[in-house]
């Protein structure tokens, strides 16, 4: 018997059979070709638009071969439909059997999460571990309670223009990090010194790097490294707020007032499509961002996107910490159908669903296991050829995808996220000119609430 | 058939048989109040679900822990008074509402008296090229003036370069920040006031000014001792209609600047969102949402109190 990503057909069937009971009682009209039962999932409407089309494909073949009756929807993340989608359903405890969950969203609702270690532990165990930003959002009390997603989930390494960078910071990019699995002349020097020299010689030439420093999340991410990257811990592992007397922050803190010397003013109001437009407008040399500004500017901007290539943000003196907004897929606990929505988002995990998934977007989707970053699709979309090789974290780069305020733990680190907290500390610091040892102590209450239960 | 009992009435009966007595539920039916209350149902049905309903379950959830297991009474409204953030916000809130009122009810009555005075033929065009804020919902206006504000490719800004003016960061800038949500919603406002005050200017009869003429009443003085005491009730109710919904807002700061730069522009609905929904604390999200309840429900109290004090005084 041919089994779907680890889980047999007969499984899916007896499954649904029990859900077609319980659906039969709410919906009459199950077919007799749904054998294995009706099925609702709510995928993330994905921003490439052949994402949902290679998506509804692969469910659409799955459901036919088990005789699923799947109800397919997609919904978007605009206007925050799907956070209020998965809040109404929360409250509601009624909805969709499956939901794509973003970021934090696994920890929020883990208690009417159903568990998937049987579906991680067969994942696992045939592609490997999944990177430690994955672990950290979606396994809670050691279960998992979400499985990590292909679809919609990104990196947020640099996005820089080859000519820009070469012609004002003397750097190449290409040479630095090439569309192969080494690394380059220079990438052993990529540290936020150099950075720091490279946004300083580009804005002097006109071409600022455009670094959010908002509360949006383009903003969060990427400065979450850069404090990961100087080992610059607010709140640790077991909850402890470590923010006074802590050298590496203070570090951290006063690099970012030197780097924001040279990065405009406006980028403390920017959103996630700020640094998207400066880098297809030609305004900038690098932003931190997936491949989506490249992919807009290959249709609007195409000399911008023939001369941007796409590497790991810089390193730091506690190691190489790349940023990561990874997306969950979920299984409510009051699903009608759970085994084959378990059978469905195991089939979904496997290498040649994350093969056309990473096809379809032309790159921007991620796998979690390092061991599926070596698609053929990363290697071969230009222009230029191999911009986005070097997207995905691999293991040659010996960086490591990150989540901004972990390790903290996640009811405490999504509300320094949501609100900011870092950022903030920069804008109050370069904005206000406030003393470092006030903008500490403000910082240090306001985590202190984070810390309510 | 002014008489809805009318519609309901038996045909009449010959009169050698005794008319039969209706029952009592044909006499309530027959009742004005009772077809009233019927046609109502609808209507109440509605705001029952999506008011009365949430409000209720909202305070239930504002007495909640963070993860809804255990009763806490007024331990969040607590919480919220002691974060420094949150009493930033509940001045900021008063800020964006006071200051967007009062400008809103300034322009609105200037122009309603300018329009009030153009000849009736030319008045309509105005007065429908003045709504036209107020008609476009305000997602999509507060877009367009998000362009407006953007730093690098805006219209102010490149009108500000081309005087030799430096560009403005409108929204990267707390002061400039705050002004900008505030100027969008009187853009968006203030034609709301506007069409009231005229309405209640075309109500003012023209005897008072003819009589306050013949008294050698000055321009000011007219305005002082007739208009403005016969707008009285529809001021109040404006500003407090307009002064609730402001403090509601949500889209406007939502959209241009999140709640920041450093939280300086967050109101009560933006941060109740970033702390309930995307922070994951719906209770303290549904504390801060209900904050300025009571305030509110006591301001709209008196100056109900004083609305009606005045009507009774002018029909008397």
């Amino acid at each position: 018997m041919a089994a779907i990503g680890g889980t047999t057909r007969r499984e899916v069937l007896r499954a649904g059979v029990a859900g077609a009971a319980a659906a039969a009682l709410a919906a009459p009209a199950v077919h007799g070709q749904a054998a294995g039962g009706r099925l609702t999932v709510g995928f993330w409407d994905h921003w490439v638009p052949t994402g949902n089309d290679a998506m509804r494909q692969i469910v659409n073949e799955w459901a036919q071969r088990n005789r699923v009756d799947v109800q397919l929807e997609f919904i978007t993340s605009v206007g925050n439909k799907l956070l209020l989608t998965i809040a109404a359903e929360a409250q509601a405890r009624r909805g969709h059997d499956i939901l794509a969950f973003s970021t934090w969203l696994i920890h929020d609702h883990h208690r009417l999460l159903e568990p998937v270690d049987d579906v991680m532990g067969r994942l696992i165990g045939a592609y490997g571990p999944v990177n430690p930003a994955s672990e950290y959002l979606a396994k809670v009390e050691g279960r998992w309670h979400g499985i990590p997603a292909t679809s919609g989930s990104q990196y947020k390494g640099s996005a820089a223009r080859i000519d820009l960078m070469k012609q004002h910071a003397g750097i190449d990019v290409q040479a630095m990090y090439p569309a192969e699995t080494r690394l380059g002349p220079g990438a052993d020097q990529w540290n936020w010194e150099t950075f720091l020299r490279a946004a300083d010689a580009c804005n002097k030439a006109g071409f600022p790097f455009a670094l959010p420093a908002g509360t949006f999340s383009d903003a969060t991410d990427w400065i979450g490294a850069l404090f990961r990257c100087y080992g610059a811990e607010m709140v640790d592992a077991r909850g402890n707020i470590t923010i006074r007397n802590n050298d590496k922050l203070r570090q951290a803190l006063e690099y970012s007032v030197r780097l924001f010397q040279h990065i405009p003013n406006e980028m403390f109001a920017a959103d996630d499509a700020t640094n998207n437009r400066a880098l297809i407008a030609g305004r900038s040399a690098l932003i931190f961002n997936p491949p989506s500004a490249w992919a807009v500017a290959k249709r609007d901007a195409p000399q911008v996107a023939e001369q941007t290539w796409h590497f790991p943000s810089p390193k730091g003196p506690a190691g190489h910490f790349v940023p990561h907004l990874p997306f969950f897929w979920g299984i409510w606990s009051f699903a009608q159908n759970k085994p084959a929505a378990k059978a469905l988002l195991e089939h979904l995990s496997q290498r040649d669903q994350v093969a056309k998934m990473v096809a379809a977007s032309d790159g921007y989707d991620i796998p979690p296991f390092a061991t599926l970053t070596d698609l053929d699709t990363w290697a071969t979309v230009g222009p230029p050829r191999g911009t986005v090789f070097n997207y995905p974290v691999k293991p040659h780069h010996n960086a490591e995808p990150n989540i901004a305020y972990a390790p903290a733990p996640p009811e405490i680190a999504v509300q320094m996220y949501q609100q900011g907290i870092q950022a903030k500390m920069i804008a109050r610091l370069v904005q206000n000119r406030e003393p470092m040892d006030r903008v500490l102590a403000w910082a240090e209450r306001e985590v202190e609430g984070f810390k309510r239960g | 058939m002014a008489d809805g009992n009318v519609l309901a009435a038996p045909a009449p009966a010959p009169a050698a048989v005794a008319p039969a007595r209706p029952g009592a539920l044909r006499r309530l039916a027959r009742r004005r109040s009772t077809l009233a209350f019927v046609l109502t149902v609808p209507l109440l049905t509605v705001i029952g679900g999506l008011v009365v309903w949430p409000f209720f379950y909202a305070i239930y959830l504002s007495m909640l822990n963070k993860r809804m297991t255990r009763f806490v009474g007024l331990d969040n409204f607590a919480f919220l008074l002691s974060r420094e953030t949150f009493q930033l916000v509940i001045m900021q809130s008063v800020i964006f509402a006071v200051g967007a009122v009062v400008a809103k009810a300034l322009i609105g009555f200037i122009l309603a008296h300018v329009l009030h005075a153009l000849p009736a033929k030319g008045q309509r065009k105005w007065r429908g090229m003045l709504l036209v804020p107020w008609v476009i919902p305000p997602a999509i206006s507060t877009l367009a003036w998000w362009w407006l504000f953007d730093p690098s490719y805006s219209a102010i800004n490149w009108m500000l370069m081309g005087i030799g003016a430096p560009p403005v960061a409108w929204l990267g800038e707390p002061g400039w920040a705050r002004f900008a949500v505030i100027l969008v919603n009187v853009w968006y406002g203030a034609p709301f006031f506007m069409i009231m005050y005229l309405a209640a200017l075309k109500s003012v009869p023209d005897q008072l000014y003819e009589a306050a003429a013949i008294d050698g009443a000055t321009g000011w003085q007219k305005l002082r001792y007739v208009t403005v005491p016969m707008m009285k009730n529809i001021i109040a109710i404006t500003v407090l209609f307009s002064l609730i919904v402001t403090f509601a807002n949500f889209d406007i700061v939502r959209i241009l600047t999140n709640g920041g730069p450093q939280d300086r522009t967050h109101i009560f609905g933006t941060y109740a969102f970033q702390v309930g929904i995307q922070s994951g604390d719906i209770p303290l999200g549904a504390a801060v949402s209900l904050f300025m309840f009571p305030v509110l429900a006591l301001l709209a109290v008196f100056v109900l109190r004083d609305v009606t004090r005045r009507s009774r005084e002018m029909a008397g």
